[in-house]
């Protein structure tokens, strides 16, 4: 398997009054052209991650690693020139929310164009094809009405939809999905994710599920990262899930309703159980 | 019947756009109401206000040593004992006819005397906008994009500044400085006395007129005496619109979709301009027209210190005199112009934010 991305002892931290605090501490993983879920709680680091690969967390937040490599790229000592011709064309991000994530005042079709123009120049007839194309991709079936709609006028599923087609067009080799879905109906959750599971096999791309949701990202990833506070606290395959160690990754999965649930109460966390988080 | 079948489509048409054509002319409709009933709502305003305050118009005509017999004359006259309904009935009409009456303390129609000095109070206040928004504009976003720098220090600075120097000093430091010391500008007043009345008023802007006329010399004399009052008026509006355009920006730049756009891999001067400049025009037109409209009220600080024969001076010398016609009038003028440049920010609001359409 080819590596795409290593990381090694990845550390984020912002300043405080109370001192530097570090939210992501000492983070290692390798990724091949495989799909790697990483869960956690608010606030485990998990989002701080995808966002420190992009290099898109700005002072006074700090990234240091000892390794923290794209492709053979050091990322980490890269220009923000540089950057700018990683982002968007080899690796890129769906963001939550596409009521926030969307710009207000630019039509769809504006600002997809823009993400694929900004990597490669093409003539305006290609640049539109394209965009009918990735429209389709994302089963949007009348993408040039779409197209000319402004991101109010679309439901959070179409806009979550768009948000994909918009960050796959200029075809990036890696996809971080930062909670891709927890903006969303339960009923459009599954519809989303098919759609991005479907375009990374297809293509043949890595893909970062960030989620605080286990089933989902047990059922849509190949192996599995549980983060809590900072720290990775368990890495299994997807299957292995059940047969997990940690006493955190245990809890969560017994504060798991079933369909067929016979407590009366689900348990809570023991946190006593890992000291020092 | 094959005729039948060929208009059909046609007719259909032909309703549609009879549709389109009357929701329009609704739009239309109820715009020009709205701006019809505001302003009967600002005339009953002025004229009640004129009513209530401890002044009398009539002592004011007649002057203190006339009989009580000329009192009353002058009384009736003015028309000032029907009752208070019927004058403003009266009134109502007479602004409709474009009748303001006559101000005691300069002798002539106010319309009259509105159309010489609210054209100069016009042209500095527009040039000041102009110069603020400008140079304003660029500077709040500058300073917000790159927060924490000197540059914002600095930006921020002149914003304090532009809120704490009284407008008279930096009116007579600006002459002291630029007129009297390095006479890179003119003095007081809209032009130098030797070509003051030689340009016959088309629209009462100097500046304007004098191009109109084709005097290229009297429009530089005028420009060179608008340029240091502008300035000084642009300074404040400059200072407030800094202000508010970084707070603005600051709360774009911390959006969602600002990071959406970095992830796409935009240059960051397209981030800052396109994506976080865009949403932020619809507040910003807020903040230029209450700004503009508040320098057009006529600065009579500023007025006074060039001596520009402006609306706010005008408006103190008559309110000074207790000459109401005069107050009222200019008021109307002042509120009128409110209520244009509020009617003028919500059409371009639906311009600019396609959620407002």
């Amino acid at each position: 398997m080819t590596t795409l991305l290593e990381v090694e002892n990845l550390r984020v931290s912002f300043p405080t009054n109370r001192g530097r605090v570090e939210v992501v501490k000492g983070l290692s993983f390798t990724l091949g052209r495989e799909r790697l879920g990483i869960v956690g709680e608010s606030g485990s680091g998990k989002s701080m991650t995808g966002r420190s690969i992009l290099k898109l967390i700005r002072k006074p937040g700090e990234v240091t690693a000892d390794k923290l490599r794209f492709d053979g790229i050091d990322i980490l000592d890269q220009s923000e020139k540089q950057m700018r011709a990683i982002r968007g064309a080899r690796i890129s991000m769906v963001m939550q929310d596409p009521k926030f994530s969307l710009n207000p005042v630019m039509t769809v079709g504006e600002q997809i164009a823009e993400a694929l123009v900004t990597h490669q120049k093409l003539p305006r007839s290609a640049v539109q094809a394209r965009i009918q194309e990735m429209l389709h991709a994302v089963r949007i079936n009348d993408p040039e009405r779409v197209a000319r709609l402004y991101p109010h006028e679309v439901s959070g599923g179409m806009g979550q939809r768009i948000m994909i087609a918009m960050m796959l067009i200029p075809e990036p080799e890696l996809l971080i999905a930062d909670e891709p879905t927890s903006a969303l109906d339960v009923s459009v959750q599954a519809q989303v994710l098919d759609i991005i599971d479907t375009l990374v096999r297809d293509k043949g791309m890595g893909l970062i599920l960030i989620s605080h949701d286990l089933a989902l990202v047990s059922r849509y990833c190949d192996r599995i990262l549980v983060m809590n506070a900072g720290r990775v606290v368990e890495e299994c395959a997807a299957g292995q899930l059940e047969n997990a160690q940690h006493p955190y990754t245990r809890g969560l999965l017994a504060a798991m309703p079933t369909i067929d649930e016979s407590r009366d109460e689900l348990p809570v966390l023991d946190r006593t159980q890992w000291a020092g988080t | 019947m094959a005729l039948d079948q060929q208009s059909a489509p046609l007719d259909a048409a032909l309703i549609a756009r009879n549709k389109r054509l009357r929701r329009q002319a609704f739009t239309v409709g109820g715009f020009i109401l709205t701006v019809f009933l505001t302003f009967l709502g600002l005339l009953a305003i002025t004229f009640f206000i004129g009513r209530v305050i401890p002044i009398d118009p009539v002592l004011s005509v007649v002057g203190d040593r006339a009989t009580q017999a000329q009192y009353d004359a002058a009384r009736i006259a003015m028309g000032l004992d029907r009752p208070l309904w019927q004058q403003f009935i009266s009134y109502v009409g007479n602004v409709l006819t474009g009748d303001l009456g006559r101000s005691v303390s300069t002798g002539r129609a106010v319309v009259d005397d509105l159309s010489r000095f609210f054209p100069a109070t016009f042209e500095m206040a527009t040039l000041g906008i102009l110069i603020g928004i400008a140079l304003g504009v660029p500077l709040g976003v500058t300073a917000a994009a790159r927060q924490g720098s000197w540059l914002d220090q600095a930006i921020r600075v002149v914003g304090l500044l532009g809120y704490s120097v009284p407008a008279f000093w930096l009116g007579l430091v600006g002459l002291a400085v630029f007129y009297a010391r390095l006479r890179w500008v003119g003095g007081p007043g809209r032009l130098d006395i030797f070509y003051d009345g030689l340009v016959q008023p088309v629209t009462g802007m100097i500046l304007i007129d004098s191009l109109i006329r084709g005097e290229i010399d009297i429009f530089w004399n005028a420009v060179s005496h608008i340029i240091l009052p502008a300035s000084v008026l642009g300074f404040f509006s400059l200072a407030y619109i800094a202000r508010m355009t970084r707070s603005f920006m600051l709360d774009q730049l911390s959006q969602e979709f600002v990071t959406t756009a970095r992830v796409k891999g935009v240059p960051e001067r397209v981030v800052i301009w396109r994506h976080a400049f865009k949403p932020i025009r619809v507040p910003l037109i807020t903040v230029v027209g209450l700004s503009y409209a508040g320098l057009l009220e006529g600065s009579v600080m500023i007025e006074t210190v060039f001596s520009w024969p402006g609306i706010g001076n005008y408006l103190t010398t008559a309110l000074l005199n207790a000459d109401m016609n005069a107050v009222l009038g200019s008021t109307l003028v002042i509120g009128a112009v409110f209520i244009v440049i509020n009617k003028v920010s919500d059409v371009l609001y639906r311009v600019l934010d396609p959620r407002a359409r």
